[in-house]
C-alpha cells in the first residue's frame, strides 16, 4: 500500500496490475510505441459481410479472458452490447472484459452475465447500477474507470488491448465505411469508436441501415474494418440522445450561472479566439447563455466550443459566436442534425478530443470550460464518481482532461445537495486533482485557487462574492451540519485512472 | 431612503428555499405563513420560519412575515412564535379597514413590552385586497406609526370583484391608482401585487415599468428569477441621473443669484423639478450608483 501525491491510499497490486500512485497531472510520460495491429489483405472479391453477431464473434476467433468494446454515442438506447454479452455466453466464453467507451444504466442487462462469469471486468466507467452493486460488494467484477481521454490513450498505447471492437454504425455499407449522421439510429459523431477502429484487433461494424456502397460521409472509413453485421435494430432512438437539454429555470441555477458568467468574464479569455466547452446540464446551458450575451455585448468572435455538443452550441455556431464545433458526441438531435449539414461542425476522435500522449489534443487548446461536481474539497479536488453515499455510480468522461488542458477550469455546483454541503474537507473520491481546477462557482459564493490572485481582485473589483474555500465550508457546514463519514471496507472494488494512467483514487466497497 | 423594490415571498414550509433566502439579492423577504402553507402544514411553517429566522442572524436584507389574517384561528399562533425570532416585520394580509391594522399594532405592542424591546421595533405592511381595503385604504394609510408601505394584493382584490386578472391588467388600474394615492398622502413606500406568470419575463418588466410609472415604489414577487427585471425597471437611467445633477447644479447657481427659478437647456427649473431630480438622486444613492450629499438644504436651499 503507497500513498500518492493526493494522500490516497493506493495498494501496490489490484487483481494482477502493479499500480503506479499518481504524482502529478505533468508527470508521467509515455515511453512505449503506438501499439500495432495486425495488417490483413483483402482480395477484392471478399466480401465483409456476415449473416449474424454470432457469426461476427466466431470469425474474430474470441477466447475466454478476451476483450471487447463498444461506444456509448447510443447511451441509454444502445442495444448492442447487451446482445453481444448474451452471444457471448451461449458461445460458451467465460472470463470476457468490456473495454467500452461507457456502460450505461440500459446495460443492467448484462448482470446476470456477470453473476455467471461471463464477464468479469469492466475496463471504463460505468453509469448506474451495475457500478453501484459492484460497491456494495454484491457484484464481483473489476472496475477501472478512465477519462475519455485516458481511455483513448490506453487503446493507443497498447495498455488496453481491445480484441474485437463492435462499432454501432447508424449508417453502413458493405466495405465498413459508416457515419453516425443518416439512419434510424442517428446519433451524430462516432468519437469515441475512432480509436476502437484504429487500434482493436478486429473491427466489426453493425448497423441497423445497410447503405448502397458508399455510405456518404465517412466516419470510419473500410480501411479499418473487418466485417459487418446487419441486425434489425441498434436501438431505441427516444433514448439515444437526448432532447431536453435546456438551460435550468431554478433560481438558484441561473445565479450560479450568472457568478459563472462574470468569472469568465472576469478572467480576460473573453476576447476575440476564445474557446469554451460546457456540458449539457442545465446550468451549463445557463452558462453558455451568459456567455453568449456577453460575446454579443463585447462583439467578441469565439474560435471553437467542444467537447458533447448540444443544440444550444449549434446556435451558437449558426449565430457565428464560433467558427467551429469539435463533436466527440451529440447530446441532442439538433447536434445530430447539425453535424449532417454544417461542414464546420466537425466530428473528433477521443484520441484528438483529449489524449495526454498524442502531439497536442484539442482540451489543450480550450480556454474556459465547465464542469459539474458531486462534491468538492477544500484542496479544489472534485469528485464526479461517487455519490455521498460512497457508492461508485458515475464515469469520468472529459472531467479531469479538460481541466488540465484548459486555462480556466471552472467547477459549478449548489452548495447544498439534499442535506449535504458540497464541499468537505476531503472528497470521498478524486476524479480531477485540485492542482488542475481554477475555480468553484456556487450559489453562494465563488472560491478561486491560489494560484489566481490577479481574479481575485478583479473579482472583488466587480462586488462578486468572492470566498476563501476554507471559510466557505464552514459557513456552508454550519447550515448542513457535518455529514457522518462513510465507512468502507479495505477490499478495493475499482480503479480510478488518471488521464496518464497513474492511479488518482480507488472505490472501496462500502460498509452496509 | 430604504429600498424595498423587490419583495420576495418565501414560502414557510420549504426548508430547502428558507435555506436558500441569503443567497438571493430582494430587498426584502417575507416568509409565508398564509396562502402558501396548507392547513396541516400552519404549525410546522411556524416552527421552520422562527428556527430560520434565529439562525439567520447575520441579515442582507429585510425580513418580514406573512401571517395568516387576524380573522383565522393561525394569527395568534404565528406571532407568539414569530416575533421572539425578531423579524423586521409583518405582512399583514385582508387588510380591509384600519381597524385591522389597529389590532395589529396592538398585539405587536404587546409582544415589545414582553420581549423587552423598543415599542415600535416590528415594521408593518398591511396588504389590501379587496374592494373595500381600497375604498379604506386612505384610511388604512394612517392608521399606524409602524407602517412602512402599503401593499396591493391584487389575486384576492379581483376575486373579491368577481372578475378575471389579465396580463395587461386594465382591471387594476383605478384600485392601483387608490393605494397609490393613498401611501402618497401618508408618505409611506407603496408596494405592486406579484405577477404570477414566471416564464413571462418580458410581461413582467412591461407591468412593472407600468407600476413605478404609476408610483409605485416596489412589487412583491414569487420567485427569485424576477428579482433582476425589477431591479432593473426601477434602476434610475444615467441619462435621468445625469439630468438631475444638472438641476441641482443648476438650481444652485439660481441661489446665487438670489432666485427660486433658472433655465436649463431651455426649460425652467422651479421647486418641484428640484424635487423630482432629488427623488431620482435619492434612489441612484440608495442603489450605490453615485456618491453625492444630498441633504434638505441642497434640495431646498437655506431656510
Amino acid at each position: 500500500m503507497a500513498k500518492n501525491s493526493l494522500g490516497r491510499e493506493i495498494p501496490a497490486l489490484w487483481r494482477g496490475r502493479t499500480l503506479d500512485p499518481y504524482v502529478d497531472p505533468w508527470n508521467k510520460k509515455p515511453e512505449v510505441l503506438r501499439a500495432t495491429r495486425p495488417l490483413v489483405r483483402r482480395h477484392p472479391s471478399d466480401s465483409k459481410l456476415l449473416p449474424s453477431l454470432r457469426a461476427a464473434l466466431e470469425k474474430c476467433e474470441l477466447r475466454d479472458g478476451m476483450n471487447i468494446s463498444t461506444h456509448h454515442h447510443l447511451r441509454n438506447g444502445d442495444l448492442l452490447l447487451n446482445l453481444l454479452v448474451k452471444e457471448l455466453d451461449a458461445m460458451g466464453l467465460m472470463d470476457m472484459g468490456i473495454a467500452s467507451s461507457s456502460v450505461h444504466d440500459v446495460h443492467a442487462e448484462i448482470i446476470p452475465y456477470i453473476r455467471k462469469g461471463v464477464i468479469t471486468r469492466i475496463e471504463t466507467g460505468v453509469n448506474g447500477l451495475i457500478a453501484q452493486m459492484v460497491s456494495k460488494g454484491e457484484l464481483k467484477c473489476d472496475i477501472i474507470v478512465r477519462s475519455h481521454g485516458g481511455r483513448a490513450r490506453s487503446l493507443v498505447t497498447g495498455e488496453v488491448e481491445v480484441d474485437a471492437a463492435f462499432i454501432a454504425a447508424p449508417c453502413c455499407d458493405v466495405t465498413g465505411n459508416m457515419n453516425g449522421v443518416h439512419g434510424p439510429s442517428a446519433c451524430g459523431s462516432l468519437g469515441y469508436a475512432y480509436t476502437d477502429a484504429r487500434y482493436a484487433k478486429k473491427v466489426v461494424a453493425v448497423t441497423d441501415n445497410l447503405v448502397r456502397y458508399p455510405a456518404a460521409p465517412i466516419s470510419i472509413s473500410q480501411s479499418d474494418v473487418d466485417y459487418v453485421v446487419q441486425i434489425e435494430s441498434l436501438g431505441d432512438p427516444k433514448k439515444i440522445v437526448s432532447t431536453t437539454t435546456r438551460v435550468t429555470r431554478d433560481p438558484a441555477g441561473l445565479l450560479i450561472a450568472k457568478y459563472a458568467s462574470e468569472v469568465i468574464h472576469a478572467s480576460g479569455l473573453l476576447k476575440d479566439g476564445f474557446s469554451f466547452q460546457t456540458g449539457a446540464g442545465g446550468t451549463s446551458l445557463a452558462v453558455a447563455d451568459n456567455v453568449r450575451r456577453l460575446m454579443a455585448e463585447n462583439k467578441v468572435k469565439g474560435s471553437f466550443g467542444c467537447g458533447g455538443i448540444t443544440g444550444y452550441f449549434v446556435d451558437m455556431l449558426e449565430e457565428g459566436y464560433f467558427e467551429t464545433l469539435f463533436d466527440v458526441q451529440c447530446f441532442d438531435n439538433r447536434a445530430v442534425d447539425s453535424m449532417r449539414r454544417n461542414p464546420c461542425h466537425r466530428e473528433i476522435s477521443a484520441d484528438l478530443y483529449a489524449s495526454p500522449f498524442n502531439r497536442g489534443c484539442v482540451a489543450n487548446m480550450l480556454d474556459c470550460v465547465i464542469l459539474g461536481a458531486t462534491e468538492v474539497d477544500v484542496d479544489f479536488n472534485v469528485n464526479v464518481n461517487t455519490e455521498s453515499s460512497g457508492y461508485l455510480l458515475h464515469n469520468t468522461g472529459g472531467h479531469c482532461d479538460v481541466a488540465a488542458g484548459a486555462k480556466l477550469a471552472i467547477v459549478v455546483a449548489p452548495s447544498i445537495r439534499g442535506r449535504l454541503p458540497v464541499v468537505r474537507d476531503a472528497v470521498t473520491t478524486v476524479t480531477t486533482p485540485g492542482e488542475t481546477v481554477d475555480v468553484i462557482v456556487t450559489e453562494r459564493g465563488i472560491c478561486v485557487s491560489s494560484k489566481h490572485p490577479d481574479l481575485v481582485a478583479e473579482l472583488k473589483r466587480r462586488n462578486l462574492p468572492v470566498k476563501d474555500i476554507r471559510q466557505f465550508h464552514e459557513e456552508i457546514t454550519r447550515v448542513t451540519g457535518k455529514p457522518r463519514p462513510i465507512e468502507f471496507e479495505d477490499e478495493v472494488v475499482a480503479l480510478i485512472e488518471y488521464r496518464d494512467g497513474s492511479i488518482i483514487d480507488v472505490v472501496r466497497k462500502v460498509h452496509e | 431612503m430604504k429600498l424595498r423594490r423587490s419583495l420576495l415571498y418565501v414560502p414557510g414550509n420549504m426548508p430547502g428555499m428558507l435555506q436558500n433566502i441569503p443567497v438571493f439579492e430582494a430587498d426584502v423577504v417575507m416568509i409565508d405563513l398564509e396562502d402558501a402553507v396548507p392547513l396541516q402544514e400552519k404549525d410546522a411553517a411556524r416552527l421552520l420560519a422562527r428556527n430560520f429566522l434565529r439562525s439567520y442572524t447575520d441579515r442582507n436584507k429585510e425580513m418580514f412575515v406573512r401571517i395568516n389574517g387576524l380573522d383565522t384561528p393561525y394569527a395568534l399562533d404565528d406571532l407568539r412564535e414569530i416575533l421572539p425570532a425578531l423579524p423586521d416585520g409583518i405582512r399583514l394580509p385582508k387588510a380591509d379597514n384600519p381597524e385591522v391594522v389597529e389590532k395589529l399594532d396592538t398585539l405587536l405592542t404587546e409582544q415589545e413590552e414582553h420581549l423587552g424591546l423598543e415599542i415600535g421595533h416590528f415594521k408593518i405592511i398591511p396588504s389590501i385586497e379587496s374592494a373595500q381595503g381600497v375604498l379604506n385604504s386612505v384610511l388604512t394609510a394612517v392608521s399606524s406609526p409602524r407602517l412602512v408601505a402599503l401593499a396591493f394584493g391584487a389575486e384576492d382584490f379581483t376575486a373579491s370583484m368577481e372578475i378575471d386578472r389579465t396580463k395587461t391588467g386594465e382591471e387594476l388600474f383605478s384600485a392601483r391608482t387608490q393605494i397609490v394615492w393613498a401611501a402618497k398622502a401618508a408618505g409611506l413606500q407603496v408596494i405592486d401585487t406579484i405577477f404570477p406568470d414566471v416564464n413571462d419575463m418580458e410581461a413582467l418588466r412591461a407591468e412593472t415599468a407600468l407600476i413605478k410609472r404609476l408610483g409605485f415604489t416596489g412589487k412583491s414577487l414569487v420567485n427569485p428569477r424576477q428579482i433582476e427585471i425589477i431591479h432593473e425597471v426601477f434602476r434610475p437611467a444615467a441619462k435621468e441621473i445625469e439630468h438631475a445633477l444638472e438641476v441641482m447644479d443648476a438650481i444652485k447657481r439660481a441661489r446665487e443669484m438670489g432666485t427660486g427659478v433658472i433655465s436649463l437647456k431651455g426649460r425652467m427649473v422651479d421647486a418641484p423639478v428640484v424635487t423630482r431630480a432629488a427623488r431620482v438622486l435619492k434612489t441612484a444613492i440608495a442603489f450605490g450608483m453615485i456618491d453625492f450629499d444630498l441633504t434638505d438644504e441642497v434640495i431646498h436651499g437655506e431656510k
